[in-house]
């Protein structure tokens, strides 16, 4: 009697590296022009024609760079500990380049966070940096990537370095939550959520849509990126399988 | 399953006192990197006794880093670690045990040894109890955390800076409920609130950590 699948079909074609890159090949122009055509509109339309904050001016459009990429930098690491998880469990090779793809990624996302949110703190709050909640968590969360990738470059043996980077990434899934709400537990300088699913955002329709347009672009961005190391690494990876031969030699 | 744990931590706490050197190391660090900080930065007794907060806390916690190096090696390098995670014994309990004896060995004596520093370095007289509190609810979460990324190192040769990069980013939590209670105390406000978030993570560690610690060793015994 065949074994009875947990998991839906698509779930364990994609565990083959062959499957895998066909899949990616066919997915990749379509996120690369959906990032680049969401990017330019998101851009132009935010720094260009929303309207000014009656407070701040022109300094607030930053946030069409910095709030996009605080969010990827958190759902990143979420992708990256969730597939390392999948690794370990499912013993998935795939799930484990995943995971190598998604940390320098994550951690320049990361660092533009970090480095935007400087950058507009200095007119607004006056100062470059505060130890607050919101950006104390932030900074750990960069420490963290880059604890992941130094595990991963001092490990020799390809398996045994995703392990041990998933077990340090799930570790470190605790920082999400604190990031998340430590503007609501803490009375800090940073302003609460600018985006959130349930609730009406404050800022008027001119505003948020460009924003939201840029956060889906950053998303398609994300995928684009990911994808390229994710191919790297399989062709380097599986360099002595027949497919991977084949289509070099053909080309 | 009990009787491995109990003999485990004695093993390993026998092991300990039989190399009493490598015991103090630790500690006299602890001394050491507390007595720089007078005289690097000013001896004067109010500016001290504002820093000492955050001073014995990072020092704590840097010694603490310091020990990891030797959790799990010698196990590791003379196949006892191997032969214990083949054996049929859960090993959860083994990395609890492991772990207990690390901090009995290293967390508890800093903790007990605190107080003399804290006086060295002017702190206030009615935070020294809530020091020790912090520390001792503090330390067993740092030594948890930090035989996780023992555990992920130890098949490493070159282990040392690696652990302090894994590992400070999650001993920063501890660190800033750990000190900011200190630090309230000193001014005389309540301290409840910090000692409670210190406890739960305790008690989280307790749980998880083991775990993960665990799966870390088989990982690194695969090799």
């Amino acid at each position: 009697m065949a074994k009875k699948q947990i998991m839906p079909l698509w779930f364990y074609q994609l565990a083959s590296p062959k499957y895998c890159y066909q899949i990616t090949s066919k997915l990749l122009p379509f996120f690369a022009c959906a990032a680049l055509a969401l990017m330019s509109v998101g851009i132009v339309w935010g720094l260009l024609f929303a309207p000014q904050d009656y407070q701040q001016g022109n300094s607030f459009r930053i946030i069409y760079i910095h709030v996009p990429s605080a969010i990827l930098a958190q759902s990143i690491y979420i992708t990256m500990a969730l597939s390392g998880a999948i690794g370990i469990i499912w013993k998935m090779k795939i799930a484990d380049m995943v995971a190598y793809a998604c940390a320098p990624i994550g951690a320049s996302m990361a660092f533009i966070a970090l480095m935007t949110g400087a950058i507009w703190g200095k007119p607004t709050w006056g100062s470059w940096w505060v130890w607050d909640a919101r950006l104390t968590s932030m900074l750990i969360l960069l420490f963290l990537y880059f604890g992941v990738m130094a595990l991963y470059s001092a490990m020799e043996n390809n398996a045994n370095a995703a392990r041990a980077t998933a077990i340090l990434a799930l570790v470190g899934l605790v920082n999400i939550p604190i990031i998340k709400y430590s503007v609501d537990w803490w009375n800090t300088l940073h302003q609460p959520a600018t985006f959130t699913l349930t609730e009406k955002p404050a800022m008027p329709v001119e505003m948020w849509l460009p924003l939201l347009v840029m956060l889906i672009g950053f998303y398609c961005f994300f995928a684009t990126a990911m994808m390229l190391r994710l191919r790297n690494e399989i062709l380097r990876r599986e360099k002595r399988a027949g497919w991977v031969k084949k289509m070099i030699t053909k080309t | 399953m009990l009787n491995a744990f109990w003999a485990e931590l004695k093993r390993d706490l026998l092991l300990a006192f039989r190399r009493r050197g490598d015991l103090l190391n630790p500690l006299l660090f602890f001394v050491m990197v507390a007595a720089l900080f007078p005289l690097g930065v000013s001896p004067a007794a109010d500016f001290l006794a504002k820093l000492a907060p955050g001073v014995l806390w990072v020092c704590a916690l840097l010694s603490a880093l310091l020990s990891l190096d030797y959790l799990f090696k010698s196990d590791y390098e003379d196949g006892t670690l191997e032969q214990l995670l083949l054996s049929s014994e859960s090993s959860y309990m083994l990395a609890m045990a492991k772990t207990i004896a690390h901090w009995l060995t290293t967390g508890l004596p800093l903790t007990v040894l605190a107080p003399l520093l804290a006086v060295m370095l002017f702190l206030p007289t009615q935070a020294i109890g809530v020091l020790v509190l912090t520390l001792l609810i503090g330390t067993p979460t740092l030594s948890l955390i930090g035989a996780i990324a023992s555990a992920l190192t130890v098949g490493l040769k070159k282990g040392g800076v690696l652990i302090s990069l894994i590992v400070i980013p999650l001993y920063i939590p501890v660190l800033i409920f750990g000190a900011s209670a200190v630090q309230n105390a000193t001014l005389g406000l309540p301290v409840s609130a910090h000692l409670a978030i210190l406890g739960a993570m305790l008690i989280l560690s307790v749980v998880l950590a083991p775990f993960a610690i665990a799966a870390s060793l088989r990982m690194s015994v695969s090799n």
